[in-house]
């Protein structure tokens, strides 16, 4: 064997993954106990199933246009571009989506699959709240129970999600082991769909998980950036020079950034940053994190020398997760895309320029992405081009901003 | 491929019960619960307790399948600076008094994976390790840790379940060794029990299948339940009724309390009625 025998190889698409094991190079797997192992088989032979199913897309299609209210538009953010002085921003904007968030395209396309499968029963996790609305919205609209599990920190700083879910019908579980976040929901909620495995579909929420759920989320999520790649082409009659989105787990940067991977456009993901990277309060699981295993599958984590896992810090309950999804860990590996972070108090001033400049409350996941977006597009010549997810809205974070900027409401 | 340790503790201990006619008691505790002195001074009054075969928890901040009782043992036992290293530590210590008693660890896998997976199994049966239980590598992952685990000689445990449907079980029996662990329950350690004719009818499932021993666990609390699953199976699995004896005999600082080793070990020995006469 060759010495580099280790280095990632680069493939001829980055579009081509996971294997059939559903590993995206050493990333991913099904690193799940054996109770649940037949369950996940079985939702991959579903997925697969319904993936070639054309009354399946047309359905997805259906609700995504009537329901979400897709497509969501792609806005040049002439004002904010004017600001910073250099490359054309564009805003993709999924906020506009039916409950303010790039989340509920893939709990409608989850949820879709779970009726296929005649599950009664959805379960899901969530931290800042938004995967959990996202979810309870998709349960009452196809009257199917919810159970949502959500840390019991969260749910203190994210109380108006917490009311939207249960006026939605869901029932919301406090998670009171670990630290009380989004880690210990996902636990809290793997737990459930053991203890529950005949009737219940678990709907998670970003790109990670046991096979097959990161490509499948990936897929459901990719409807952003087939939707960007047209709305770009129409506009500026070629395709972007930078993509730029946030990374929790990494649900909305795999849905814009899969469509275009092989296409000669530069990505950039932009992890929480916390107090800093050099702190132990922050979520960049790929700036300061290293490749381990945890709920069902191998990415970058952060973790002490005995593989414990640590526990993340960030000023945006829906970047507080100590990984990320494993094909951005391949990704990174590869050399695809590049990773990089910024501070709460970066994306704060930038949270406070996006309401002014372009009068959009942006989420506070998405002010990370354009905290960065500041720091890069005034480098960038002036016929340049970047798109930036703008994946949730901030409604929901006006009192942690409120807080943060010691306002009294 | 196997190339079995000498002794082969797991082996002769299941003989050592056949020839006895009764059953087996397994006994799980996390290492390092409460603290490293008391965990090893536990673990080295299991067997004269009554405990045939030690499983010892090998702490993780996450554990995925384990119910509140087990959760809260790892992190008190990670709290007090507990790692894997010193799991593997207190088995080298346990064995220079007690060449006898089978110890098989059980855990999830990221400790392993940044210990080393092959540096790992050295060190295991070099401390006197004598199988493994994995909860988060399902066969589908036998490359990670089952492959080098049997190479090195170590017993590969595997977790037979309600959902393991009979095509499956085939390819879960392939690398197994030591004996077939059965979880009667879908769901997570320390909440629900089985009943005694679903426990009946796996075990009898499980025998066309296989030749190695047999053993029972999830919900497994008192003597009777014992009694009852080692009617049919070999050996009977607790855990968690263990584990909260600690947590019981620990004061508000999650320091044991001076009768903590003398309860559980007690209720070692209740338990232990269960498979004597």
């Amino acid at each position: 064997m060759a010495a580099d025998s280790n280095a990632p190889v680069k493939p001829e698409s980055y579009r081509s993954g996971p294997d059939e094991r559903g590993h995206f190079g050493i990333f991913g797997g099904r690193f799940v106990a054996e109770t649940l192992m037949p369950l996940v088989l079985e939702l991959e032979a579903a997925y697969a199933a319904a993936c070639e199913s054309p009354e399946f897309q047309e359905e997805f299609d259906y609700y995504a246009e009537h329901y979400i209210g897709r497509p969501s538009p792609l806005h040049f953010a002439r004002s904010l571009t004017e600001t910073l002085g250099g490359a054309k921003i564009y805003f993709k904007r999924d906020e506009l989506n039916h409950t303010g968030a790039h989340k509920i395209n893939n709990t409608l396309g989850q949820i879709l699959l779970a009726r296929r499968m005649g599950k009664s029963r959805i379960i899901a996790e969530t931290g800042a709240g938004q995967h959990g609305v996202a979810t309870a919205t998709v349960c009452a609209l196809f009257d199917l129970p919810c159970v949502v599990y959500m840390g019991a920190t969260d749910i203190e700083r994210q109380a108006p999600n917490v009311f939207r879910m249960k006026l939605l019908g869901a029932e919301v579980i406090p998670v009171t082991s670990g630290t009380g976040t989004l880690k210990d929901a996902m636990n809290d909620a793997l737990r459930d769909w053991v203890a529950n495995v005949e009737d219940t579909f678990y709907i998670i929420g970003t790109v990670a998980g046991p096979h097959p759920y990161p490509a499948m989320v990936r897929d459901f999520q990719s409807v952003i950036g087939r939707e960007t790649r047209e709305q770009i082409l129409s506009a500026e009659g070629r395709l972007p020079d930078a993509l730029v989105a946030c990374i929790g787990g990494g649900s909305n940067a795999m849905g814009l950034f899969h469509p275009f991977l092989d296409d000669p456009v530069r990505m950039i993901g932009v992890e929480a940053g916390g107090l800093g990277v050099d702190t132990d309060k922050h979520a960049a699981s790929l700036t300061g994190g290293r490749p381990g295993v945890l709920h069902g599958n191998r990415t970058y984590l952060l973790q002490n020398d005995d593989g414990q896992i640590n526990d993340a810090h960030s000023i945006s309950a829906g970047l507080d997760y100590p990984g990320i999804g494993p094909e951005h860990s391949w990704l990174h590996d590869v050399g695809r895309v590049e990773y990089v972070s910024v501070t709460d108090s970066e994306a704060l001033d930038a949270f406070q320029m996006c309401c002014r400049t372009e009068g959009i409350i942006p989420a506070l996941e998405p002010a990370h992405a354009l905290a960065h977006v500041r720091k890069f597009a005034p480098e960038l010549e002036k016929d340049k081009i970047i798109v930036m997810n703008m994946c949730g809205r901030g409604d929901k974070d006006i009192f942690t901003v409120a807080h943060a900027l010691e306002i009294n409401l | 491929m196997t190339s079995q340790i000498h002794p082969d503790r797991l082996a002769d201990t299941f003989a050592g019960l056949a020839a006895m006619k009764r059953g087996g008691l397994i006994t799980f505790i996390t290492a390092g619960d409460p603290d490293p002195a008391t965990s090893l001074a536990l673990m080295k009054r299991l067997p004269q307790s009554g405990a045939d075969i030690i499983e010892l928890g090998m702490p993780f901040s996450d554990p995925m399948a384990d119910g509140p009782a087990i959760q809260a043992a790892s992190l008190r036992a990670l709290k007090q600076g507990g790692s894997l290293r010193q799991t593997l530590d207190m088995v080298s210590e346990f064995r220079t008094d007690d060449q006898l008693t089978p110890v098989i660890l059980m855990g999830y896998f990221n400790p392993i994976y940044q210990y080393g997976a092959t540096r790992f199994v050295n060190d295991a049966v070099s401390a006197g390790v004598d199988g493994l239980i994995l909860v988060d590598l399902p066969v589908e992952e036998d490359d990670e840790l089952c492959d080098p685990a049997r190479t090195a000689g170590l017993h590969w445990i595997r977790l037979v379940t309600p959902t393991t449907n009979d095509k499956r079980l085939a390819k879960v029996l392939q690398n197994t060794s030591g004996f077939v662990y059965h979880v009667s329950i879908a769901g997570i350690t320390g909440t629900r029990s089985a009943s005694s004719g679903s426990i009946d009818d796996a075990i009898s499932r499980l025998r066309t299948h296989t030749t190695l021993p047999l053993a029972v666990g999830f919900g497994i609390k008192d003597p009777a339940q014992v009694r009852t699953v080692t009617a049919s199976a070999d050996a009977a699995v607790v855990g968690s009724a263990i584990v909260s004896e600690i947590e019981n005999n620990l004061d508000g600082q999650s320091r044991p309390l001076p009768d903590l080793l003398d309860n559980v070990c007690s209720l070692v020995s209740e338990l232990a009625s269960g498979v004597r006469l």
